[in-house]
């Protein structure tokens, strides 16, 4: 669905796993974007009917691009800045608690 | 280009201030830099890692090269955000802002960064939080593989990312050909653009047209939709747009007048122009009024921002849509105002302010007042031509509306009919409003079906109440705010 | 029914209070008309937390607590009747109910308080427990290592009360009440066959009103040779995202609705007619909501609620009928939810039939001159 401009500024790569998968990314990158340029289009299943979703407007005003960081469900994906070494989940349905 | 260097968030040390610029953009760098030229203690918070806002997203950090690509509009970005970072502000950027409470000296605003919530005291805060796209809810627009035109941009912008298979535009607006624009420059070929602009606007428009002639905005926008002409097929006088695909997006069905087709795509951007972003202005009680130019509720603010709450100015596209140069010009405004709100200038400083010229290098010479007057001409015409047509404003029968809840628009009308006289019932009834979005995709379209079923406007019946927190905060971190001991009485009960 | 014709029950205010009291007068035939505000009214019916809840309550008027009991032993069948009425199920779960006590203060405190409620005379006794943390450990998995212990008792239970106010409305349709939403009535005269209601454009007949305006019943009881001292007070809600199921039983404080999402009160402030919430309350109850459930620490609030209880000079209904002229009653509660089983099958023939009994004498608004000379 993305794809990388070819004449960029060099930026870091940055290792992360994607549903347990290894995955790049650069520096800069939200994990959104992470996602999207990797081939990943949905994100999650909403807990109200179970419906497939993926990031709708990129500036956190949506909510659609909900993804499990590290562990943490729930989190907007286009509004976190990716790092080394993040364990990004898709998510279904509702949350845990504890 | 290198990204600057940007200095690290203030952490500890921005307990209080003067000023509380929220928002990044255009209009929340201008007000930071002209407050804390005239000697103010000034804070601006932004969501991002960066300024810029969205409309100069990534302005400082973008991985794009050629500057062709994103064009001159956006590039200029650069050089206010290079005299905002040097102007004596302090940036607190990464930073979210969930709640404003007055107190006795003026706001408390409740931040957090890196899932640490926080106060800060401000005398004064100047709204600049900007715009957000207008819900374009079409049928399938839920699919993965549908996302706004603003989306792509961002991702442009932001990570130097490109739409990669077939991709179709569509909607209306003076941002789809810019972006048509931006992804010719960059080698992205499109499958076409799916116009919605009803044909014959024109006529509507033309009594507008002089004043758009005479505007900054005739000659680009000309140039921009007749080189895109060139390059792509259009489609004009779209009436019905439907996505389509099993669990994500596999094609764009369309129709207009004479004809129907179907596209094969991968990824569909939507857009028909943006709207204030107004759950901050909204959760503070700010007085808002329905503007049937642009189709969506505006705070009510005067010439320099001024709200109905003393110490809360509006700067910018949060304060009704009017592009990026017009606000800058409201964002020294707004900051005139509030200097003037805090004493620091006379009503009569104030006005010489907004009417002095030459006031900003990185401007074109024009005061903020005049200045304002130049980017508002033509938007009348731009108002009224690309106003979206009623059909994708008001959505019928399955299409999803409230899409937190997953709420279609026949379960609206449903409800409209059963005695749903506003939004706020329409809450209780079906949940429309009640997720994490807080009525952002959603609250728009709900107020134009209630009051299309009612035979009213939406002036009449009304939009979400909304409360703080006005984006979602940990339970850690509300329960990390200060108590009172009238508050613990109120729950600790014997 | 015609809407300038005649109507024989005029009911005031579309909340639960009336709408439970339009259906249940609907049901038995009776020719019903429910005039209800606009979108931006107080309406306390959107601000419920949804608790069926009798732990606690009528400490100083055992009737209320009897009225109250009464009113939860009933409810399965106002469940049932809205099921098949309206098609909708109002997801009521009646497993029993926690207070939670987050120090050995409060939890002695408490059992002091619910121990002199079940003794007092006239009330007809309920067993509670009052359980050390371990116990409720036991009974919830997840309670924080700062839970003193809780007070329990069977009798408790919630409900989702935006879908009973739903499928009350439903209901009170499916029996031919009729619903006139944005008309709010303004004044009532007497009239010949009965009061006149005004509205800001139309005047309506009614044989009989039954006024359940909330806080608005104080400016409109008079008007019927009636009283209702009500005043607003502020109860604050934070709404946290939707959770995998992790709380059956409610408790007084918090729970999990049938949706998902996590609900956390409870505050009480008098705050005038302002309906804003304010951080202090809303931290003071999210800290208490995490040392109950440490594991809620990040989930995220999605929305708060702030909404006005109505509110007695007791705290406790007030229903009463007028005597000259016949034909006018005062409905009012802070307890909409609990009481809408009680209201719909018990109230509202007794309404129906022109007579409050005798068991309800102790909710006359001249206990408040009783209460003020004492």
């Amino acid at each position: 669905m993305f794809r990388r401009l070819p004449d960029t500024v060099a930026r870091r790569a940055i290792a992360v796993t994607i549903d347990g998968a290894p995955a790049s990314g650069f520096e800069g990158d939200t994990v959104a974007a992470a996602l999207l340029a990797a081939g990943t289009s949905d994100f999650r299943t909403t807990p109200v009917i179970g419906s497939r979703r993926g990031p709708f407007c990129m500036m956190g005003v949506c909510f659609d691009c909900l993804v499990t960081i590290d562990g943490a469900p729930n989190q907007q994906g286009c509004m976190i800045a990716l790092r080394d070494g993040m364990k990004i989940e898709r998510q279904h349905g509702a949350r845990d608690v504890g | 280009m290198t990204a600057a260097a940007l200095p690290d968030n203030a952490r500890d040390t921005a307990a209080a201030c003067d000023v509380a610029v929220v928002g990044g953009g255009p209009a929340g760098m201008s007000a930071a830099i002209d407050a804390a030229a005239l000697g103010l203690d000034v804070v601006l918070i932004d969501e991002q890692p960066g300024p810029g806002g969205q409309i100069y997203r990534a302005i400082t950090t973008t991985p794009v090269r050629d500057r062709g690509i994103l064009g001159a509009d956006y590039w200029r970005g650069e050089a206010l955000a290079a005299t905002f970072m040097r102007c004596g502000a302090r940036p607190l950027f990464d930073t979210t802002l969930w709640a404003v409470e007055r107190n006795v000296d003026g706001f408390a605003l409740a931040v957090s960064n890196n899932g640490a919530a926080r106060l800060i005291k401000a005398a004064h805060v100047i709204l600049a939080t900007g715009a957000q796209e207008r819900p374009f809810p079409i049928p399938g627009w839920t699919l993965p593989g549908v996302m706004a035109a603003g989306a792509a941009q961002i991702l442009l912008k932001s990570a130097g990312l490109v739409p990669d298979g077939p991709v179709v535009v569509a909607g209306c607006g003076p941002l789809l050909y810019l972006i048509v624009a931006q992804f010719h420059a960059a080698g992205v070929a499109l499958e076409c653009v799916l116009d919605t602009t009803p044909p014959g606007r024109w006529r509507q428009s033309r009594r507008m047209l002089a004043e758009f002639v005479r505007s900054p905005y005739f000659v680009k926008g000309w140039s921009m939709l007749r080189r895109a002409k060139s390059r792509t097929r259009i489609v004009s006088g779209v009436t019905q747009l439907r996505a389509q695909g099993a669990g994500r997006l596999e094609n764009v069905g369309w129709s207009c007048a004479e004809q129907h087709g179907s596209v094969p795509a991968g990824l569909l951007l939507l857009h028909q122009g943006v709207i204030p972003g107004i759950n901050l202005s909204r959760a503070l009680g700010c007085a808002h009024h329905w503007d049937e130019a642009q189709c969506c509720f505006v705070p009510t603010v005067d010439t320099w921002g001024a709200s109905s709450l003393p110490g809360i100015t509006i700067a910018g596209d949060a304060a009704g849509i009017a592009g990026a140069r017009a606000a800058e010009a409201r964002g020294s405004l707004a900051a005139f105002q509030a200097a003037y709100a805090l004493g620091s200038l006379t009503l009569e400083q104030r006005d010489a302010r907004g009417h002095a010229s030459h006031h900003r290098s990185d401007g074109n010479g024009d005061s903020p007042l005049r200045a304002l007057r130049r980017f508002s001409l033509g938007r009348a015409f731009l108002d009224e031509y690309f106003k979206p047509p009623r059909q994708f404003r008001i959505p019928t029968g399955d299409t999803v509306v409230c899409r937190c809840e997953e709420v279609t628009a026949q379960q609206i009308v449903d409800a409209v009919s059963l005695g749903c006289t506003g939004p706020n019932q329409l809450k209780a009834f079906l949940r429309a409003g009640m997720g994490p979005c807080q009525g952002r995709m959603c609250g728009t379209t709900v107020a134009e079906i209630i009051a299309h079923e009612r035979g009213l406007s939406p002036a009449e019946t009304g939009y979400y109440r909304l409360r703080f927190p006005t984006k979602p905060v940990t339970l850690a971190e509300l329960a990390s705010m200060p108590k009172t001991e009238a508050a613990i009485a109120a729950v600790v009960r014997k | 029914m015609s809407h300038a014709g005649e109507v024989e029950f005029a009911i005031i205010g579309g909340g639960l209070v009336g709408v439970a009291i339009g259906y249940g007068l609907a049901r038995t035939g009776r020719s019903v008309a429910l005039f209800d505000e606009g979108d931006v009214a107080y309406r306390a019916a959107r601000g419920n937390f949804g608790l069926v809840w009798v732990q606690g309550k009528g400490n100083g008027l055992p009737a209320y607590s009897n009225w109250t009991q009464r009113s939860a032993r009933r409810w399965p069948e106002l469940a049932a009747m809205l099921r098949d009425d309206a098609g909708i199920d109002v997801s009521l779960a009646q497993p029993g109910g926690f207070q939670i006590c987050l120090s050995e203060e409060e939890l002695a405190l408490r059992e002091s308080k619910l121990a002199r409620l079940v003794a007092q005379p006239g009330i007809e006794p309920y067993t509670f427990e009052t359980l050390a943390r371990h116990e409720v450990a036991g009974r919830i998995p997840g309670i924080g290592p700062g839970v003193a212990g809780a007070t329990y008792t069977a009798l408790d239970g919630h409900v989702n009360p935006l879908r009973l106010l739903r499928a009350l409305h439903f209901g009170l349709r499916r029996h031919r009440g009729a619903y006139l939403p944005e008309s709010k009535v303004e004044h009532i005269r007497r009239h010949p066959d009965g009061f006149m209601l005004d509205t800001h454009d139309r005047s309506f007949v009614a044989k009989n009103v039954v006024l359940a305006a909330g806080l608005g019943n104080a400016q409109l009881a008079p008007q019927v040779g009636l009283a209702a001292p009500v005043r607003p007070q502020r109860g604050q809600i934070i709404v946290l995202e939707r959770v995998r199921p992790f709380l059956h039983a409610p408790m007084s404080q918090l729970r999990q609705t049938d949706e998902g999402t996590v609900l956390i009160g409870d505050s009480q402030e008098e705050a005038g007619f302002d309906d804003t919430v304010g951080l202090p309350v809303l931290a003071t109850m999210a800290d208490r909501a995490v040392r109950t459930f440490p594991a809620l620490a990040d989930a995220r609030v999605v929305r708060t609620w702030a909404a006005l209880r109505v509110m007695s000079p007791d705290g406790y209904p007030v229903y009463e009928q007028s005597a000259d002229p016949p034909g006018a009653w005062i409905v009012t509660c802070h307890s909409g939810v609990t009481l809408a089983a009680a209201h719909a099958l018990d109230l509202a023939p007794q309404i129906a039939a022109g007579v409050i009994d005798s068991r309800l004498q102790p909710f006359a608004s001249s206990r408040f001159d009783v209460q003020k000379a004492a």
